[in-house]
């Protein structure tokens, strides 16, 4: 009977699940592609940079990293607007996770490139290189297979920092779960519904992430 | 004739340290030149600013003629480009103490990698190349091992192939057996004699006296950023001028 109430219920409002769970998906996607793009700009200024460059990612990333996530959320919402930046709720969200997600990946970068030898910067100039030959065929391979399980959790985590969107009104899985139940009160099903959905999304986010690592794995790698 | 290496007033500093304090000395083609000297002598310093891994503060390094990572500009000497600077960096080749080869790629790829990407060779070409030195150096039935997979006498041995596969104008070794067991300092050794006697011109940074003694053209002795004494091999090494030399070849072992 309550099974049936719940299954009628699920399908009354798939629509609104479908595009609450798009909404997440989203959102979560740009942060965490264009936050790693970031990220990986601060993380090669903070590492190689010289001072002018150096300081200002350092400050960024302990800036960005100390806030809770909340308060990034809303400072955004209402910064942008307040300094005459026109973004939407969605817009502003994806920009808080992005900023955020960009400080982790640039502080993730940065550990593992540290674990390098400089030698290999030497070795690599010697056979003439520039710093951008070095990075992108030495450094980066390398950096990319030490960083990539931490990073896996980076990802994951701004999945479920998108839940904190909802507090500015983005309509993602969580605040459209929890419209659905003002209207039908089933709060334990919807919520374990939400969770199911969430957990699937992390559950792709680290077969990916695998994947990948399987392929960076590769005993002969071809420098092609 | 233009020699390859021409060093003339070289100066370094680190911070208020000066390093270096007036080089002169020039590499001629073919040429076997060994640098030696106590620890903290300048004679690394002075191997690595040939190839411009570090900056000098004042004078010239020529290499094939052409002075390397300085010009002129409006009366001040500036640095040049770092495109420039990697183009010049090209026409020597580093083997370094501690091998430095790159950790995640096959011995055949640390040696084609340059070639590809720096000299743009095609890959069926740069494997070519690569394959006939890992074999010149003995290593070409370990070419799809990793480093981690090699010993260290065959892991400089990869590094040297992957450095002369450039092509260099002159190869510079910075004490390349310092960091292997004595048991594996033979082979490579052996591998720098054979290219020595094949005429490749070459700077040398070793303790090795008694190969520096075999194998060089011409020994430079340092002492405290100076040239103390240089000259062939035979009057360093048994006619000595200089009391330092002569103190410093008392410690020497052979």
């Amino acid at each position: 009977m309550e099974w049936d109430y719940f299954l009628s219920e699920v399908v009354a409002n798939r629509d609104a699940l479908l595009h609450g769970t798009a909404i997440t998906f989203a959102v979560s996607l740009i942060a965490i592609l264009a936050g790693t793009v970031l990220g990986i700009v601060i993380g090669i200024a903070v590492t190689y940079g010289g001072k002018p460059l150096k300081w200002p990612a350092r400050l960024y990333i302990d800036i960005i990293r100390g806030t809770p996530v909340l308060v990034l959320v809303l400072a955004t919402f209402y910064v942008s607007s307040a300094v005459g930046l026109n973004l939407n709720a969605f817009q502003a969200g994806a920009l808080a996770l992005t900023l955020f997600c960009a400080s982790h990946v640039g502080e993730i970068l940065r550990g593992a490139l540290q674990s390098l030898s400089r030698g290999q910067i030497e070795a690599g100039r010697a056979i003439g290189l520039t710093f951008g030959g070095i990075f992108r065929y030495i450094l980066f391979p390398q950096a990319l297979r030490y960083a990539l399980p931490t990073w896996i959790t980076a990802a994951v985590e701004m999945v479920k920092a998108s839940t904190l969107l909802s507090v500015i009104g983005v309509a993602e899985l969580l605040l459209t779960t929890q419209q659905i139940i003002s209207n039908n009160f089933l709060n334990m099903q919807f919520y374990l519904l939400a969770g199911v959905i969430y957990f699937l999304i992390d559950f792709a986010i680290e077969q990916v992430g695998r994947f990948i690592g399987r392929r960076l794995d590769q005993p002969t790698r071809r420098a092609v | 004739m233009t020699p390859i290496v021409e060093v003339r007033d070289l100066h370094k500093r680190f911070g208020e340290l000066e390093v270096l304090k007036g080089i002169d000395f020039t590499v001629a083609e073919g040429e076997v030149v060994s640098i030696i000297g106590a620890s903290g002598s300048g004679k690394t310093t002075l191997l690595r600013c040939l190839n411009l891994l570090e900056e000098f503060h004042q004078g010239d390094v020529l290499i094939g003629g052409e002075a390397i990572g300085y010009h002129l500009r409006h009366g001040q000497r500036v640095r040049i480009g770092e495109r420039e600077v990697a183009r010049q960096r090209a026409m020597t080749g580093m083997v370094f103490q501690a091998f430095n080869l790159f950790p995640h790629m096959s011995a055949l790829d640390n040696v084609t990698l340059g070639l590809t990407k720096v000299r743009g060779m095609p890959r069926p070409q740069a494997v070519e190349l690569a394959d006939h030195w890992l074999d010149r150096v003995g290593m070409l039935e370990r070419r799809d091992h990793r480093p981690s997979q090699l010993s260290g006498g065959q892991q400089q041995r990869v590094a040297i192939a992957r450095a002369i596969a450039m092509s260099p104008k002159v190869m510079l070794f910075d004490e390349a057996t310092s960091a292997l067991d004595p048991e594996r300092v033979g082979e490579v050794l052996e591998t720098i004699r054979s290219l020595a006697q094949e005429g490749m011109t070459m700077v040398l940074v070793t303790h090795e006296m008694r190969f520096a003694r075999d194998v060089s053209d011409k020994v430079v002795f340092m002492e405290d950023g100076r040239i103390a004494e240089q000259g062939p091999p035979q009057r360093l090494f048994l006619n000595p001028e200089s009391p330092r030399l002569q103190a410093f070849l008392k410690t020497s072992s052979f």
